[in-house]
């Protein structure tokens, strides 16, 4: 379970290294790296912070990913999941958060 | 050769130590009620820090239209086998409604029927859209008069005069700077314990566990170090998840209503019963008997449900919607696979936590606690540390006292100043960080009822796991941190090393069986009704004291010694 920060289109705003409630994402040479990748709770906080479309999310082969990334982008009060999958598809899922879980 | 840090110190009315749930919820009902300055001191950002990182699903505790306050204390008594504080868990369930409330105000969307009453998901909850949970109630902080966060600020001590609060001390995570800060009033806010134990995923994915990695039990710690009683440490909690992205269950199990199934998929949770401790302990025997993997049967849920679901964990647990896309199969396609997580200690869930009066008062004077660092009132979940905040702060007014002044003991800030300093280029890094705690995990998962032992223990196992706790904290002497990030990591393993103890401590004294799985003892399997008592502790020369107290059934308590 990890983030992996693309050092090309990172922007150095260091909104992520902010947010992160592990403290886990520090600064060298005006990007964002992640420091203690083995660290990460998996919360996704850096990933809805970078408007950037930087960092993406994954799971750890030992606990069962298969190479999917997944990050996330706001258009107003919508939240696009985008979930590239590693055969190459995309899977996108809007959320509106002025909408409740129905569950 | 050490190094030197910068000491600054900050006098203020009211300090908060740490800025999660309860922490921030006492900050805004201190500016609204008061004129008090307040502090909030945060090890991380106040944003996203704590358990409502990555949102939460639903308000677990809510008193939904036909039933009472009164209805839910009998449901948590109950869940834990008696051992609970009445009056804590009244106070708190009269204000579960009217703090939801005040969230829904400050912009939480809750899920309202044609009628505009909330739906409530079975008898306690209702359905939220909890993903910016945390950052609609900080947005709120960072707007309150008299309100100053402090980011960044990991707190390792209370500052504590003659059994009073006098403030506490920390340092920063990145700039060298030691924080004395002073202050008539003090509420330790930070949450529980957890990495106590080996965890479910122990190699790269170390800290895909259900609670948050970051609450390492400092305020715990800190307490027991101060000498304030603390009570039923031995009542673990253990959470079913999913597993693997170990992701709540509750909106398959309540939500859509998936039962629990072994993989001949029989319905196993009745066999053994439904508190929250036996739904664990039942998976534990359906894998012990060789029935195992258990399941949530979401394959016999309709399929429009899906996109649902995927959306839901999206708003809480974005791992778990990621694992089923990976996977290629929606939730009706395949059942979840669950399991029972590590041990963690958590006053929201179970009872464990600081010995506090009606008020959230701890033993020492003028320091409060509340939210999941505080003892005594189970499964209060996020509007509980909500109401545990509230109930502090209109304490903390009504009690403060303009008059008076502040005593710092300049002795045990220039200690703790220097224990820094040594520990920073200490000339003995003989060990590091990661593996003391690996072998704290270890010791904690074979010795104390960790997952590899089904959470069963004996007490020749538990002297065991006595014994080498302490020999590892003798060996924290030799670990070294290069920065300031990586003197918060030795405090934390401190911290929980600090909390092992007294788990330990707790477990052995508790000779029944009261709770599966969460205190399984296997020289005493059976409930004893001679223990339907608190077990409580209090450090007293560096011994952990046990004190046994009996069941309190006054609607308002007050300590008397
Ligand atoms: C994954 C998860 C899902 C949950 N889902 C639900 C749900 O759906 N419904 C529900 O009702 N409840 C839920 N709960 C329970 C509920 O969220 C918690 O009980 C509640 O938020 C606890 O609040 P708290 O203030 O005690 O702790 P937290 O909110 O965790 O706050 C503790 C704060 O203290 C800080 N801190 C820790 N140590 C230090 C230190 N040394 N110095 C300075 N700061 C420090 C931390 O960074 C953190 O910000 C969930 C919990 C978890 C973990
Ligand atoms: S938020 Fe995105 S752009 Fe900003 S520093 Fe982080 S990765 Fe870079
Ligand atoms: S996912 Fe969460 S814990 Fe991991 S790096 Fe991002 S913010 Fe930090």
């Amino acid at each position: 379970m990890s983030i992996r920060i693309n050092q090309e289109a990172c922007v150095g705003c260091l909104k992520c290294i902010k947010v992160c409630p592990g403290s886990l994402i520090k600064e060298k040479d005006k990007k964002a790296y992640i420091k203690y990748p083995k660290d990460c709770w998996g919360c996704v906080s850096c990933v809805k912070e970078c408007k950037f479309d930087a960092i993406d999310f994954y799971l750890g082969a030992d606990i069962g990913g298969n190479a999917s990334t997944m990050n996330v982008t706001y258009e107003g009060d919508i939240l696009h999941w985008k979930i590239k999958k590693s055969d190459g598809t995309v899977k996108t899922i809007d959320v509106f958060s002025k909408d409740s879980n129905k569950y | 050769m050490s190094k030197k840090l910068e000491h600054i110190v900050i006098t203020t009315d009211v300090l908060i130590i740490g800025g999660g749930t309860a922490g921030c919820f006492a900050a805004l009902t201190l500016s609204k009620n008061s004129n008090l300055n307040v502090v909030v001191a945060e090890k991380a950002n106040v944003k996203r820090s704590g358990c409502l990182a990555a949102g939460v699903n639903a308000i677990n505790a809510y008193i939904i239209e036909g039933r009472k306050p009164e209805d839910y204390v009998d449901y948590a008594t109950k869940d834990a086998a008696g051992i609970v504080r009445h009056d804590l868990l009244l106070t708190a369930a009269r204000k579960f409604n009217a703090t939801t409330k005040v969230m829904e105000q400050l912009g939480l969307v809750i899920l309202k029927d044609e009628n505009g009453k909330y739906v409530a998901r079975g008898n306690r909850n209702i359905k939220i859209n909890g993903e910016n949970f945390k950052p609609i109630l900080t947005k709120a902080v960072e707007e309150a008069k008299r309100v100053t966060i402090l980011n960044n600020l990991n707190i390792t001590d209370l500052l504590v005069e003659n059994n009073e609060a006098m403030g506490a001390i920390g340092f920063h995570i990145s700039h060298e700077k030691v924080y004395e800060i002073r202050a008539q009033k003090v509420l330790v806010a930070t949450g529980g314990a957890a990495g106590l134990y080996k965890p479910n995923n122990p190699g790269f994915s170390r800290h895909k566990m259900w609670y948050p990695p970051f609450n390492t039990g400092a305020g715990y710690a800190m307490g027991i170090l101060a000498g304030a009683e603390m009570t039923s440490f031995e009542m673990r909690f253990i959470a079913l998840r999913c597993k693997d992205t170990i992701a709540p269950t509750g909106t398959i199990a309540q939500g859509v209503g998936a039962k629990q199934v072994n993989s001949r998929g029989d319905v196993y949770e009745e066999k053994y019963g439904i508190t929250t401790s036996e739904r664990v302990y039942g998976t534990v025997k359906e894998n012990q008997l060789g029935n195992g993997p258990c399941y949530l049967q979401t394959s016999k849920i309709e399929k429009e449900k899906d996109e649902e679901l995927l959306k839901a964990y999206l708003n809480m647990a974005p791992s778990q919607t990621l694992k089923w896309i990976e996977s290629g199969k929606n939730p009706s396609e395949q059942d979840v696979e669950i399991a029972g997580t590590e041990p963690y200690i958590v006053g929201g869930h179970t009872a464990s936590g600081y010995w506090v009066n009606t008020k959230r008062e701890t033993t020492i004077k003028g320091l409060y606690a509340a939210g999941d660092v505080a003892g005594g009132c189970p499964q209060k979940y996020v509007t509980g540390a909500l109401a545990e905040g509230e109930i502090a702060a209109l304490d903390i007014i009504d009690k403060f006292d303009a008059t008076k002044s502040i005593q710092t003991n300049s002795s045990f800030v220039s200690k703790k100043m220097k224990e820094y300093e040594d520990i920073l280029y200490n000339q003995s890094d003989f060990f590091t960080v990661e593996e003391l705690e690996e072998a704290m995990q270890k010791v904690m998962d074979e010795y104390a009822g960790g997952i590899s032992t089904h959470y069963q223990f004996n007490e020749k196992q538990l002297k065991l796991a006595d014994e080498k706790i302490d020999q590892i904290r003798q060996m924290t002497k030799h670990v070294r941190a290069n920065d300031m990030h990586e003197l918060m990591f030795v405090y934390e393993l401190k911290e929980r090393l600090t909390v092992c103890k007294s788990v330990i401590a707790h477990l052995l004294h508790r000779k029944e069986t009261r709770w599966h799985s969460f205190n399984e003892n296997l020289d005493y399997p059976n409930t004893d009704e001679g223990y339907f008592k608190y077990i409580n502790s209090i450090l007293v020369n560096d011994e952990l004291k046990i004190i046994v107290r009996d069941i309190i059934k006054e609607a308002d308590y007050e300590h008397t010694n």
